[in-house]
């Protein structure tokens, strides 16, 4: 049944992480890449990993392409003008790829870690009783990586910071809506009432 | 201090739950709407509604066709043929109004000097064919018997004022 | 006679006997979504002092189901310039990831369709999956109004996730656990509105703009979008999408009961209260919930956009890491961390 359902996830996957680069519209590609990192969460539930797999949805399905679609959409793409660079740019491409798959089978034939075998060893979802992977995470995540985790938290900050740096700008002469300012304001102060002669003007 | 009691109204989101009360207390007042087929609304006496040809008590038709109404509507919506009838009487051979084309003002009813044409307080005669909004004499009398009553009635309570 | 029940039912095929439970929560649930459009349409009505539907049925009961049928009557119309399988799938995909939230709901202690461990997580990501039946609905339609709404959607239902996640993380952080029966469990003692009562109503009108909901309706502003994201749908895909919306508000009245409200728990744990079932005190907190939605809807405007991300970033989000900060403190101080 685990079995099944991998293959079926796995071969998802792999055919939806094709057609994002195959795809002709850019908007369908990230619809596909959407599918690809669904498919990856369904293949960590199935080898138990539920907490890396809700993790997965939420921060890249949830939030990351979101941002890229939203990106995608806006843009106005020439086609045309994308393609040209497809010869010059296609010997660097197939040279990482080519490393990409030598890495890959490396790492198959030194640990032989085979999906199916992974798959077996761990129940697709752990019974509520055992220590929960979301524990198991945090334990690890706070005691040995600790400095690490920090460090890659510092990290973020400063990116975000110095996101905020690039493209904040003050622009002079621009009227801005002062919320305290506008609840400040009490009636006595700014309005009069003014018993007005007639043809007398105030 | 206007600070401080700025915050905190903010804070307690004061004028939100002032609207929501006010809300709330709006679902335990009275309806303003009614449940019209079943409810009525009152009508004013002088309600212009659709048209309808009285008839005397006696039966006899009131209208003499002296083509008044049909010379002051305004929107063209009345046509009228007179011949005399057998006893010399002036009678209309047709009266058609085109409820399509009519804008209810009751120029009509005020320019008739026998009180034949009248607009009464029916309001409900929809039809789901414009052919059925042509209406002819014979329909026009039908509605003058079927609402003498109530017309009767309301151009008497609106006598005094005329 | 229940355990021969039980037994039979212990008998039946795996298959049957999901397929069957799944069907006894989304049966109810479509239904509950056609009173809540009565519900709504009616207590709407009678806070601007109107009656409300009253003619199909006894009160205008039926009234929903009408409105269905005759939807299911009409033509469904697919725009000439628009992306065909994308405008057909978006609200499928709307309406089914409004159902398969429902999955890890406990309905009362042990009624619980899939009981994982990372309960709310799986909410969270579903609920975070819905913005892309809007965006593809409105890139799809190939209309302005429809991309409008579907990038003001975007955006804002980004927004307010942040402000969700966090008061989710203060809720976590009392319970010490990611189920959701434990959630409830956590709170025989006292509900988490009270000791949390800000977080409360953080989430609460965070819930309000993640479902697009008056006065955060932007992606649908009927009045400045002309309906926004669904303006080119008709017939069933457009019912597909108001059933997922109503779902998704059923749904979210269902998290707020469960993070703040105690779930399936009498308020007191004494003679008359604890002999109604934990089910049905589940449903009445939702329908308490629902009635908020609908209470807000009908008194106040709708959220300038500007206002909207500045309510989002600006006021909820440091508000809630602060709250963060400080729940954790109080827990870590006074050593009442669970576990």
């Amino acid at each position: 049944m685990v079995n099944i359902a991998f293959f079926v996830f796995a071969a998802i996957l792999l055919a939806s992480a094709v057609r994002v680069i195959t795809a002709k519209n850019p908007v369908h590609s990230v619809l596909f890449l959407i599918l690809a990192f669904f498919s990856a969460a369904a293949l960590f539930v199935l080898i138990g990993a539920e907490f890396v797999a809700m993790i997965l949805v939420i921060v890249y399905v949830g939030a990351v392409a979101v941002l890229f679609l939203f990106v995608v959409m806006m843009l106005d793409i020439n086609f045309q003008e994308l393609r040209q660079g497809f010869l010059r740019y296609l010997p660097v491409g197939l040279v990482v790829g080519a490393i990409l798959i030598v890495e890959l089978g490396f790492l198959a034939a030194t640990q032989l870690v085979g999906p199916i075998e992974a798959a077996g060893s761990a129940s697709a979802i752990p019974p509520a009783s055992e220590l929960t992977n979301t524990q198991a995470i945090g334990h690890i995540l706070y005691t040995d990586y600790v400095y690490a985790f920090q460090a890659s938290g510092l990290i973020l900050l400063v990116a975000m910071i110095g996101a905020i740096v690039l493209t904040l700008r003050s622009r002079k002469g621009v009227r801005r809506q002062q919320i305290g300012q506008q609840l400040d304001r009490k009636r006595d102060e700014v309005v009069a009432l003014r018993k007005v002669p007639t043809r007398g003007g105030v | 201090m206007a600070l401080l009691d700025r915050t905190a109204r903010g804070l307690f989101l004061v004028e939100l739950v002032k609207g929501m009360a006010l809300t709330f207390s709006y679902m335990f007042r009275p309806r303003a709407t009614i449940n019209y087929p079943y409810e009525r609304g009152p009508i004013s006496p002088r309600f212009r509604g659709e048209h309808a040809l009285r008839r005397y008590p006696n039966g006899e038709e009131r209208c003499i066709a002296c083509k008044l109404c049909e010379a002051i509507c305004p929107a063209l919506a009345i046509t009228i043929e007179a011949e005399p009838r057998e006893d010399g009487s002036r009678r209309t051979t047709r009266y058609d109004i085109d409820m399509t084309k009519c804008i209810y003002c009751g120029l009509c009813q005020e320019a008739c000097p026998v009180d034949a044409i009248v607009e009464g307080p029916n309001l409900e005669f929809a039809t789901e064919t414009r052919e059925e909004l042509f209406y002819n004499k014979d329909k026009l009398l039908a509605n003058g018997d079927r609402w003498e009553a109530q017309i009767a009635a309301n151009l008497a309570a609106d006598a005094p004022y005329r | 006679m229940f355990e021969t029940l039980a037994q039979l039912w212990d008998q039946l095929p795996l298959i049957i006997r999901i397929v069957a439970s799944i069907l006894v929560i989304a049966v109810p649930l479509l239904i509950g979504m056609a009173m809540l459009t009565y519900f709504e349409r009616k207590v709407m009505a009678a806070m601007q002092l109107r009656q409300g539907p009253a003619m199909v049925g006894p009160f205008g009961l039926l009234q929903p189901f009408a409105d269905g049928l005759k939807l299911l009557g009409k033509e469904t119309v697919i725009p000439a310039g628009a992306n065909r399988v994308v405008f057909v799938a978006a609200p499928m995909l709307t309406f089914l990831l409004a159902l398969v939230a429902w999955a890890v709901i406990p309905f009362g202690a042990g009624l619980v369709l899939a009981d994982i461990n990372v309960g709310v997580l799986y909410l969270f990501a579903i609920s975070s999956l819905g913005v892309y039946g809007i965006i593809m609905a409105g890139w799809a339609s190939n209309s302005k109004y429809a991309f409008l709404g579907g990038l003001r959607a975007a955006a804002q239902m980004v927004s307010y996730e942040v402000s969700i996640g966090l008061v989710i993380i203060t809720v976590l952080l009392c319970v010490g656990s990611l189920n959701l029966s434990k959630i409830v469990e956590a709170q025989k003692t006292v509900w988490f509105f009270i000791p949390l009562f800000p977080m409360f109503i953080i989430f609460f009108i965070s819930a309000l703009a993640e479902t697009n909901r008056a006065p955060f309706d932007l992606p649908e502003g009927e009045s400045e979008l002309s309906g926004g994201f669904n303006v080119e749908y008709s017939s069933m895909t457009f019912a597909l999408f108001f059933l997922g919306e109503y779902i998704n508000m059923i749904l979210m009245s269902a998290m707020t009961s469960v993070l703040f409200l105690g779930g399936w728990l009498p308020p007191l744990d004494i003679a008359p209260l604890n002999w109604i079932p934990g089910p049905l005190w589940f449903i009445f907190k939702i329908c308490f919930c629902l009635f908020c939605f609908i209470w807000v809807r009908a008194t106040l405007p709708r959220y300038r956009y500007d206002q909207l991300m500045r309510l989002g970033w600006k006021v909820f989000l440091p508000f809630s890491l602060i709250w963060v900060v400080l729940t954790a403190g109080v827990l870590v101080y006074f050593d009442l961390l669970p576990n």
